[in-house]
């Protein structure tokens, strides 16, 4: 683990003479070609899922608790880039949420006086209304960054607990100011403890899943990047990285920031879907929540926290019925999932369908001749997330 | 008279925190451990008074042992099933067991008790001590005397007997401490149960001011308690009282302003401001790192 770093430094050069020099041994999908998969995929579940709502297989209820998915999906996602990438443990998720949710609703709020748009065109769907809720979204993040940025500078000073329990520190604030700061301010602009209402139903499956693949879209190039990597290296070795030129304040602020705008994005598709924001909400038990998500999926593992974010979010649903045993349920698991895989369900490893591929490509699997990769893959895969190339390139140099 | 009324007051409430965070304090001492479940021990502590009170009608005494011995045993036996298990593992998967621990607490209570405030019955009929004609309020004295017979007995063991000279070799040294031939895993045992029955002692201070019990009870408690330990450096005794002495004034004193629904807010910000200024909480060891 400890000498991720100095690898990640040099292996540009590495990786650029290898694939060169390897062309005719290991067939690769060209970049264009992956994104094209992944492209194709996020289209056919979206009609998929359009499809479905508007034939009547998935009711009016379900396609709420969809949306609800998508924006656990974002919350959890964007908590990961500050719990598994960046290695720190943030207990103030729901603060960023309801920042991001209460500056969403606000703008929208405020700016359909001034536009003129009633709730009825978020239904029938108008450009307006397509750009005051990208607008909306944006201000959100942004307000949720502004704050992340705040927090971010003093707590990333601190280590471990104390990080964490400054960001419950933070959070709390968050919420206390949320719920007193009409009477000092002398006018209406959260509403207090009954809550911001009024809210228009912007939020629909079509585009929480469009946020939701730009999310994780965005998260996972920023991962791929230079950036992602300096992150990544703070994760397995602070010193290191820093003594390998890594400017570790600036990219843990910046992890820190990035994280806290997507959970205010979430927090304001929340506002639309639910459609009445109240402090109480966000409370510890909110952030805690988000953080079982991503634990359970495992940290650092995208496609874990969207699995982890999926199943928590259904399985309550899902157990209405025993809607007293669910919480216990809930403990018990992941108690039990800690004791047993420390590293979460998934660990760190992601999947990637463009590997799949390759794989079938050069009928290398794992069952069969175990030449190429398989044998010091899980070793590398539990350290690099989302490395495919370089990770198998570097392995499959030291047994040659 | 107001304002010595509300310095007992702050003693009080600040006491209570007091206990409350030495025993965050002396988990963490020992393994690094925020024991998240701590306030939901005391909450347990809390319905485990009004079980035997007012429910088997048994007289007081019984309660307070009942409650203190429960809550030991509880603190052992969560460390025994939840903790033990991971010693080796990283430190953040021992937090979300603990977080974990804490859900299962509160969601069992809910689930046994229902989520409505229990009454417990008070200790005593006893409600004020005349003292040099001022009227004090026998729950604020007996916790104070409590608390400060706790934090002396507690700060002997630790330094004068053989066990608490194990749990600062465990703490100093893990290893270290094993090769010794200091049973580690019984140190740390015996640790939550002192942290434990103080959280027991806690519980039952804590009904006598506010008689009730409800299954979130533990969560706030425990988040300002842990507050106060952090704040007074967690790990260091003096730190825990001093924290949660700090913590129930503030609270005191914001609330005598009338600006109550501030006072979270503040107890937080009281905590930031002093992890910026000193990262380590006034008391705190600094510790520099080894590469």
């Amino acid at each position: 683990m400890t000498d991720n770093a100095p690898k990640g430094e040099a292996r540009p050069v590495i990786s650029a003479t290898a694939s060169k020099g390897r062309t005719g041994a290991y067939r690769r999908l060209p970049m264009p070609a992956r994104y094209a998969i992944n492209a194709i995929l996020v289209l056919v579940f979206l009609v998929v899922g359009e499809l479905m709502i508007d034939g009547g297989a998935i009711s009016r209820y379900q396609s709420t608790v969809l949306e609800q998915v998508g924006i656990y999906i974002i919350l959890a996602v964007s908590l990961n880039i500050a719990t598994g990438y960046l290695g720190q443990l943030p207990l103030g998720h729901a603060g960023f949420m309801s920042v991001g949710g209460y500056g969403c609703a606000i703008f929208i709020v405020r700016m359909m006086e001034t536009l003129g748009v009633t709730a009825r065109d978020f239904v029938t769907g108008s450009p307006v209304c397509g750009l005051l809720f990208v607008g909306g979204l944006l201000v959100g993040g942004l307000c949720a960054a502004v704050c992340g940025l705040i927090i971010g500078i003093p707590a990333l000073r601190l280590k471990g607990d104390y990080l964490a329990i400054i960001t419950l520190a933070f959070s709390e604030i968050i919420r206390v100011v949320m719920l007193n700061i009409d009477s000092v301010l002398g006018f209406k602009l959260t509403g207090g403890a009954a809550g911001l209402t009024g809210i228009p139903g912007y939020t629909s499956f079509l585009n929480v899943f469009v946020v939701v693949a730009v999310v994780c879209f965005l998260i996972h190039t920023m991962m791929k990047s230079r950036h992602g990597r300096a992150i990544l290296a703070i994760r397995d070795n602070e010193i290191a990285a820093e003594a390998t030129g890594v400017n570790t304040t600036y990219y843990k602020t910046l992890a820190f920031v990035v994280s806290a705008f997507f959970a205010g994005v979430a927090g304001g598709l929340y506002a639309g879907c639910i459609g009445v924001l109240q402090p109480a909400v966000f409370g510890f038990m909110k952030s805690i929540e988000i953080l079982v998500m991503v634990v359970l999926g495992g940290m650092g593992s995208m496609l874990g926290s969207v699995i982890s974010a999926t199943f928590l979010t259904i399985l309550p649903e899902a157990l209405r019925a025993f809607s007293e045993y669910r919480m216990i349920v809930y403990a018990v698991v992941l108690i039990l999932v800690m004791i047993f895989r420390p590293q979460g369900l998934l660990g760190s490893y992601d999947f990637s369908l463009s590997r799949v591929i390759e794989r079938v490509l050069n009928h290398d699997f794992p069952w069969g001749k175990g030449g190429t990769g398989k044998g010091s893959a899980p070793d590398a895969a539990d350290h690099e997330p989302s490395e495919t190339t370089d990770a198998e390139e570097v392995s499959a140099d030291a047994g040659r | 008279m107001q304002v010595l009324m509300q310095v007992l007051n702050g003693l009080q409430l600040g006491s209570i925190y007091a206990l409350v965070a030495l025993g965050y304090t002396m988990v963490y001492g020992i393994i690094l451990l925020l024991n998240f479940a701590h306030g939901d021990i005391i909450m347990v502590g809390a319905y485990i008074s009004w079980l035997v009170m007012a429910q088997l009608g048994m007289p007081p005494v019984v309660a307070m042992i009942l409650s203190v011995l429960g809550c030991t045993l509880l603190g052992v036996l969560i460390d025994k099933v939840a903790y033990a298990p991971l010693r080796n593992a990283p430190r953040l998967s021992i937090l979300i067991t603990a977080i974990g621990v804490s859900y299962f607490l509160e969601n069992g209570a809910q689930l046994v008790f229902g989520a409505d405030a229990k009454v417990v019955p008070a200790f005593t009929d006893v409600s004020t001590i005349q003292l040099g004609g001022a009227s004090l309020s026998f729950a604020a004295v007996a916790t104070v005397v409590v608390t400060a017979v706790a934090t002396v007995v507690l700060t002997l063991l630790v330094q004068k007997t053989k066990l608490g000279k194990a749990m600062r070799a465990v703490s100093e040294d893990m290893g270290a401490a094993r090769l010794m031939g200091i049973n580690v895993n019984n140190t740390i045992s015996f640790t939550f149960a002192v942290g434990s029955a103080l959280a027991g002692i806690g519980a039952i201070l804590y009904t006598m001011a506010y008689t009730q019990a409800t299954p979130t009870m533990g969560m706030m408690l425990g988040t300002k308690a842990f507050v106060a330990a952090v704040l007074g450096g967690i790990g260091s005794i003096p730190g825990a009282v001093v924290g949660g002495l700090l913590v129930g004034f503030a609270e005191v004193i914001v609330t005598a302003l009338g600006l109550s629904v501030w006072k979270d807010a503040v107890v937080f910000l009281l905590l930031i401001i002093v992890l910026i200024v000193r990262p380590t909480g006034i008391f705190g060891r600094t510790m520099s790192e080894k590469v």
